[in-house]
């Protein structure tokens, strides 16, 4: 599979052999010559620059022994791994089973110790000390990248997780699922459709129903293009209201808990540019045990009540 | 065509003395960015971000010190083992002025941003056709200069500066091609894997061939003469000569072990740089046996120590070097500070200091003076670069060693023991210790210039005779 063709894996075969052949007969035509005891070394007669000359002592033994051993052992290693063209090596040994062998080793050691929490619910899972303390190792392995340490969210654009407001839903269930199969979210961008003025409009009018200081006649017009602009308006997918619609991960405008900043020039940057926002998706890679455990404490960092983001 | 019967010294002066001018840029920009490492706040603007100052150091301290440092000692060396003048002045003119004017571009270009992100080769499609044009001017000179000798054995260290010069054209031209868009941007010709194998055989064989054959073949001119003692073996120099040049080529995908690269090309990557201990050896044994029977004159002279201590740290790093390119040795060096303080042993130790001793050797001759101007100042000189070196290398390796360790530690449950950032923490206190042991070696650059410079207006500039036909050539 790496070859393209026939040719090639003949052709490092040979350069290969012939390589190692080379260095062999290089160091060999210069071991021939010795010197007997006592006899003193001469210098070779040519003269450079005035004064340069040059000996010709012999090679020395532990250094030309060392050289022989690396070229021995090179012969060996590519007898033993994949090396010569095509030639897998005597153990059939690749980079990719050394990897499949060594998850599967990691998955009989550690898998048990998961494996045991499977069974109990997440929201009982959340108040287990040791669960806890597993799925917070967990996280600080494979979470805190994006969501920070304090998994507040490591910097603009990832969510907060100990607060109340839920993209998708703060259930058991939900969070589950967010973990398994990811998210994928996209805020299209308007700036070409709607304009400069009309963006600055609208972003008044999200200003004003997020409760924050607005320009009342910007706001006056943006709630118009909210609920009407062509092709796409606001309001088909935030809601008529701006309160979004979690089943789609649509954040609720009103709420003021912003992902990418509720400054009027970041709500300006997001409406003409768009955001696009993807939750990897874990199922496959960590299997469920550990899903369930990372669910479990993510579930238990969660303000205390929390109010889904939904209408209500 | 001035006076046939002088040796070309005009161009050596000028690369010389740049050589310690941009070994000063190269390394004051290296401590500013060790300095970046240890306070961050220092990254200030887009221009002097770590991001853009890094790629100037190894560019500066590459080919610019390193660079202007070899066309020196070749022109000189090549001329004066030849008993002939350089082939054409006005190419060898060009030489300078051309490598100067890459060199000012790469100053100006890097910190602006433009950039192939190819490292080593970051210079963009333009200033890469430049860089070619001027090393084609060089391998015209240098051969021609060999062609029209009047010694007939070509004299080892010039077999050396020859690979060199052949191999870093082949190297340059596969690795630079590249389709551009616009005059400052352009899309490397390969792709993927392919693309980091090139770069990668591209990237080691700089080290190999730019850092490693050119420096030997300066080795092998200014150790036996300063030592006044005959090369220890020329059939030792015959060996690792061919053996060296030879594997080098094959030593790239030991910088790629356990990635996408196919195995079969990581396994012959490991093979071939674990063979080339040897002949790195070679070079060492045949540079430090060449003082036997004149061990007492270390004591007295700092030039020497510089090229006794330069063979040491090139020993050292090209044991060090096959043994990280070893893959388990790898999985844990690959990606930290280690490879950093390997790098540096390499480029402080050996490059910086063999390069040192032989400026040092030369700018007497090429001022007519019989010594430099303080030798004190040279012995000042040669314990601040070893002690610089000495702290630079200590505090990487602790430093890459614990991060590799805390990278791959587990807790009883399978896993990370570490965050990320506590590697950082952990190597925060090393970081200091390489600021100041690169602030230290900077320091014996400045006394060096000094010195030099000294030197140079105490005296004059003359171009010396060449012998008339030598009686005892052959």
């Amino acid at each position: 599979m790496d070859f393209t063709s026939g040719f090639w894996p003949i052709y490092i075969l040979v350069m290969v052999i012939a390589s190692l052949a080379f260095v062999l007969v290089v160091l060999v035509s210069q071991t021939k010559l010795k010197i007997k005891k006592g006899e003193k070394v001469e210098v070779t007669g040519h003269k450079w620059d005035g004064d340069l000359e040059e000996y010709n002592n012999p090679l020395p033994g532990w250094w030309v022994a060392m050289f022989y051993m690396t070229i021995v052992f090179a012969v060996g290693y590519l007898v033993a791994y994949p090396g010569s063209g095509v030639y897998q090596g005597a153990f059939g040994w690749s980079a990719q089973n050394q990897h499949a062998k060594e998850v599967e080793s990691a998955n009989k050691q550690y898998g048990p110790i998961y494996a045991k929490y499977a069974k109990v619910p997440v929201a009982e899972l959340a108040k287990d000390e040791q669960a806890r303390e597993l799925g917070k190792r967990l996280y600080m392995t494979y979470c805190m990248q994006c969501h920070g340490a304090d998994a507040r969210g490591a910097t603009t654009g990832f969510p907060n997780l100990t607060d109340d407001v839920w993209l998708w839903g703060g259930s058991a269930e939900k969070i589950t699922e967010t973990l398994n199969k990811g998210r994928v979210n996209q805020m299209p961008a308007f700036g070409e459709v709607l304009g400069e003025e009309k963006v600055r409009d609208v972003a008044n009018y999200v200003r004003k129903i997020s409760g924050q200081p607005f320009n009342e006649a910007r706001a006056l017009r943006g709630a118009v293009v909210f609920t009407s602009a062509k092709p796409l308006a606001c309001a088909s997918c935030h809601g008529p209201d701006g309160k979004g619609n979690m089943d789609a991960g649509i954040p609720n405008l009103t709420d003021g808990d912003w992902l990418y900043g509720g400054s009027e020039a970041s709500i300006v940057e997001t409406i003409t540019n768009g955001r696009q926002n993807q939750m990897p998706a874990w199922q496959e890679f960590l299997g469920d045990d550990k899903v369930h455990l990372l669910a479990a404490y993510v579930y238990g960092l969660r303000a205390n009540q929390p109010k889904d983001n939904q209408p209500k | 065509m001035e006076n046939q019967a002088t040796y070309n010294y005009k161009v050596v002066r000028q690369f010389s003395i740049m050589a310690v001018i941009w070994g000063i840029v190269g390394m004051l920009v290296g401590v500013i960015c060790a300095a970046q490492m240890y306070w961050p706040e220092l990254n200030v603007g887009p221009y002097l971000h770590f991001g853009r100052l890094r790629p100037l150091h190894t560019n500066a301290v590459i080919f610019a010190f390193g660079g202007c440092a070899l066309f020196a000692t070749s022109y000189y060396v090549v001329q004066r083992t030849c008993n002939a003048r350089l082939f054409c002045d006005k190419l060898a003119a060009f030489t300078f002025w051309g490598w100067q004017l890459v060199i000012l571009l790469a100053v100006i270009t890097l910190p602006l941003g433009y950039t192939s992100g190819k490292e080593y080769a970051e210079l963009e499609w333009p200033i890469d056709i430049l860089i070619a044009v001027v090393w084609v001017a060089y391998a015209v000179v240098f051969f021609g200069t060999i062609a029209k000798r009047k010694i007939k054995h070509i004299y080892v260290a010039n077999w050396f500066f020859g690979g060199f010069i052949l191999a870093v054209a082949l190297l340059h031209i596969v690795n630079s091609l590249a389709v551009p868009v616009t005059l400052t941007k352009s899309y490397s010709v390969y792709a993927g894997a392919v693309d980091a194998m090139v770069q990668w055989w591209y990237g080691h064989n700089a080290v190999g061939f730019f850092l490693t054959a050119a420096f030997l073949g300066m080795m092998y001119y200014f150790v036996p003469k300063q030592a006044g003692r005959p090369v220890y073996s020329y059939r030792l120099s015959v060996v690792h000569f061919w053996a060296l040049i030879f594997t080098y080529m094959w030593a790239g995908p030991h910088h790629l072990h356990y990635t996408a690269l196919p195995d079969w090309t990581q396994s012959l990557g490991m093979v071939f740089s674990l063979i080339l201990l040897a002949p790195s050896w070679g070079g060492m044994i045949n540079g430090i046996m060449t003082l036997s029977g004149a061990w007492h004159k270390l004591r007295s002279d700092p030039i020497l120590k510089f090229m006794i201590t330069a063979l040491s740290f090139y020993g050292m790093s090209t044991f060090e070097g096959p043994m990280m390119s070893i893959k388990t040795v790898s999985a844990l060096s690959h990606y930290t500070d280690w490879t950093v303080g390997h790098v540096h042993s390499g480029a402080l130790g050996w490059v910086a200091m063999i390069s040192i001793g032989s400026i040092y050797y030369l700018i007497p001759r090429l001022f007519n003076r019989n010594e430099m101007h303080s030798i004190k100042l040279i012995e000042v000189h040669f314990w601040l670069a070893t002690v610089g070196v000495v702290l630079y290398i200590a505090s990487m390796w602790i430093a890459g060693v614990t991060q590799g360790l805390m990278w791959r530690a587990v807790n009883p449950d399978g896993t990370l023991m570490y965050a990320f950032i506590d590697a950082v923490k952990a190597s925060y206190p090393y970081y200091f210790i390489r600021f100041l042991g690169g602030a230290i070696f900077l320091s014996g650059m400045f006394l060096m210039l000094y010195n030099v410079l000294r030197t140079a207006f105490d005296g004059k500039a003359v171009d010396a005779q060449i012998p008339a036909a030598a009686a005892h050539a052959h």
